[in-house]
């Protein structure tokens, strides 16, 4: 039997069987045998209401039927006013009620203790007895008998060599000051610096044309122009395809959108301004723009008469109120000045010529462009032959318009940028090196990195971090160097493929670059968080860096120019004294003929070596046989 | 006699040092470069902290002895150099430049 005691009443009571069911309340297998046993007695009055399950033994175990019920009154104790005569009736009834810590008070009594407040007379204590304190003559006497002791004097010694030291020590340094409390602890993530390949776009023609320059999408870097055409001379098969193409970096298969050029497009780029614009220069030397709105012919394209000669390498856009004026620059020596609403013709051009008189047989070829939106009136180009020639466009004459060069590179300058932090410092990449140099100093860079062992193609700053740049190199590797961490090495060299690569172009949040192979393959690369992210003192470290490098390039061009006078002085003395030909100037042609003769008579002498050599091996060999 | 008289005059020219005092054992200053009270008040107070470091230094390991006492306070340092029989005391104003 189950038994369920339902209540127990205590106080005031009623009773009254009433319907009581004899059926299960929830469970129909279980019988309930309700009983109500009822005990009223005058002074305790309980009462007891019995519920009854039972439930037969064979039937433990089975699962539960449960099933639903409408309720049912079981009980129902209706009042028996009979019993309101043992009790009165309280009206009003006030009770009073609090809700609050109880406490309860207590008192104790405790032993008296008495205190007194009492003050210590120092008095000299110890004075043996024959010894007055107070008597001068006494104290002193004896104080002059213990100096005179053997011991005394050994201990003083002794303990005042300790206490020197202390004293020094306390004298050199406060001990208990606390260093270093300002500094935090340096959080030094050790994650390696590294880069990441995330997407690899290839180009979808047959015949491979190398990827010659690309530009990111202006607005949040969701689109990649790339540029492709091929520029090894004379290279270009019938097949070869003309296209150039947009790509949408979340998708590798096929390009977005293609651009069809008249001729291949050796450089592009999208217009700052109007993410739908975007400038190409092409093989042929004109220059053509394109709105992506209005599909993939060119909007127009500048006339050929008036275009470039040679390839244009470079094509870059001005800050302008219309937002549609850009530059070009190419090997034929010219810098031409274009505004897109009018293609027919330049709006200004500039000669290249290093004598500064227009001559366009004496032109530098220009590979590279530099401009800063910061400073919109100077402008870099960078050479075939080597020279970064700084320039100024709102100059009167063309003469003054070329303000200096820097020489320094032995080969074309394929990557010309100044620094986004520190703008009078600009980067060069061309030959087997990368170098940093300073607007001020003419002579040479302020900072270049070591000769390798293959062609830098191109390069470009971090435009988050001033101290990191990245180069890339004709044997498929990129270069992340860092020089306030390492000025040797390339804090990070990643192979990303095994062609040469062509192009590169970061991201502006630094995070991302993309770089352009011979083989038309671009590659995306993430880089690591430490390479993107701004480090504590940076910019003050690289301002640092690149003034004392600057100050150590003027203290040695001040030299330099110092002993060159002192040459030029001690030669002109010589020349008068000397009658001998041959010191000074030499025409270039006896320069040859010198070198030459010099030259023979070096082979030769080797060539003899080398016969003598031989006959006396044969001559041994003889000998021993 | 002369290299003691050397010694303390060395130390007390010292930077910093305010006061030397030689005690004895029974706490009579021997030599003092302070006033009377001063130096009787050092001698006595000092003597008692030296015995007590003493002793619990001895308490904590029977073999190891006391060799010396530094109180810093605010205002200056207090260094006892405690023997068998002497004691001496020296009151520095350690230098508060900060040395980097």
């Amino acid at each position: 039997h189950v038994y369920l005691l339902l209540s127990k009443c205590v106080g005031l009571l009623y009773s009254s069987a009433s319907s009581l069911p004899s059926r299960c309340f929830r469970c129909k297998d279980i019988d309930v045998l309700p009983t109500l046993k009822l005990s009223c007695f005058p002074t305790a009055l309980t009462m007891e209401i019995v519920y009854v399950y039972t439930k037969k033994r064979n039937e433990f175990g089975r699962q539960c039927n449960f099933s639903d019920r409408s309720a049912e009154l079981h009980v129902d104790i209706l009042p028996d006013p009979s019993l309101a005569v043992n009790f009165i009736e309280r009206d009003p009834c006030d009770v009073p009620i609090q809700c609050t810590q109880e406490m309860s008070e207590h008192e104790v009594n405790t032993e008296r203790f008495e205190s007194d407040t009492r003050g210590i007379n120092h008095v000299e204590g110890g004075w043996p007895k024959d010894v007055n304190p107070h008597e001068m003559e006494q104290t002193i006497r004896f104080r002059k008998k213990v100096e005179k002791d053997e011991n005394y004097i050994s201990t003083v010694m002794q303990l005042g060599n300790n206490m020197e030291h202390c004293i020094k020590q306390n004298n050199a340094i406060d001990i208990y000051r606390e260093y270093f409390e300002e500094e935090e602890v340096v959080e030094e993530s050790e994650v390696q610096p590294s880069a990441k390949t995330i997407n690899v776009f290839r180009d979808p023609n047959e015949v491979k044309r190398t990827a010659s320059s690309l530009s990111w999408h202006p607005d949040g870097s969701r689109k990649l122009a790339v540029a492709y055409s091929s520029l090894e001379f004379q290279k270009v098969s019938k097949d070869m395809s003309l296209n150039s193409y947009i790509w949408d970096i979340e998708n590798p298969n096929k390009p977005e959108m293609t651009l069809k050029p008249v001729s291949p497009l050796v450089c592009l780029e999208y217009n700052p301004k109007d993410c739908h614009i975007l400038v190409g220069g092409s093989y042929n030397g004109q220059i053509a723009y394109w709105d992506t709105r209005k599909g993939s012919q060119p909007v127009e394209m500048s006339t050929i008469e008036h275009s470039h000669r040679d390839p244009v390498y470079r094509v870059i856009w001005l800050q302008s109120k219309t937002g549609t004026d850009t530059f070009s620059a190419s090997t034929d020596g010219q810098v031409l000045w274009w505004d897109i609403r009018k293609m027919s013709e330049p709006t200004e051009r500039l000669i290249l010529d290093p004598n500064k008189k227009g001559n366009l047989d004496n032109a530098l070829g220009a590979i590279s462009l530099e401009f800063e939106t910061t400073m919109p009136t100077k402008f870099m180009v960078g050479t075939e032959q080597g020279l970064v020639v700084s320039c100024n466009r709102k100059a009167k004459t063309p003469a003054e318009k070329i303000v200096c060069m820097y020489s320094g590179h032995h080969g074309p300058i394929y990557a010309l940028q100044r620094n986004p932090f520190f703008p009078k410092n600009f980067l060069t990449v061309a030959d087997w090196t990368a170098r940093i140099w300073s607007e001020d100093i003419k002579e040479s860079s302020i900072m270049w990195t070591k000769y390798h062992t293959a062609y830098l193609s191109d390069g470009s700053w971090s435009p988050v971090r001033p101290s990191v740049f990245f180069t890339i190199k004709m044997d498929g590797t990129l270069d992340v160097w860092d020089f306030l961490f390492k000025q040797n090495d390339p804090t990070l060299s990643v192979k990303v493929c095994d062609e040469a690569l062509n192009s590169l172009r970061v991201q502006d949040n630094g995070h991302f670059l993309a770089c352009g192979s011979q083989l038309g393959t671009v590659t995306l690369l993430e880089i690591s968080s430490g390479l993107c992210t701004l480090q504590k003192n940076e910019k003050a470290l690289a301002t640092a860096m690149f003034e004392r490098e600057t100050k150590r390039e003027k203290i040695l061009e001040a030299r330099h120019r110092e002993m060159r006078l002192k040459e030029r002085s001690r030669s002109e003395q010589s020349k008068e004294e000397d009658t001998k030909e041959g010191d000074g100037e030499e025409s270039p042609e006896e320069l040859i003929t010198r070198i030459e003769k010099d030259f023979y008579e070096i082979v030769e002498a080797e060539l003899k070596k080398r016969d003598k050599g031989e006959e006396k091996k044969v001559a041994d060999a003889i000998k021993s046989d | 006699m002369a290299e003691v008289e050397e010694t303390l005059k060395r130390i007390q020219t010292h930077k910093g040092v305010i006061g030397t005092i030689v005690v004895n054992a029974e706490g009579i200053p021997i030599r003092t470069t302070l006033d009377n009270s001063a130096t009787v008040q050092y001698a006595g107070l000092l003597h008692q902290l030296t015995m007590k470091a003493r002793s619990t230094v001895r308490d904590i390991d029977p073999q190891n002895d006391l060799t010396f006492l530094r109180i810093r306070s605010k205002k200056h340092e207090i260094m006892a150099a405690p023997d068998k029989e002497y004691m001496l005391i020296v009151i520095q104003n350690p230098s508060e430049q900060p040395q980097d």
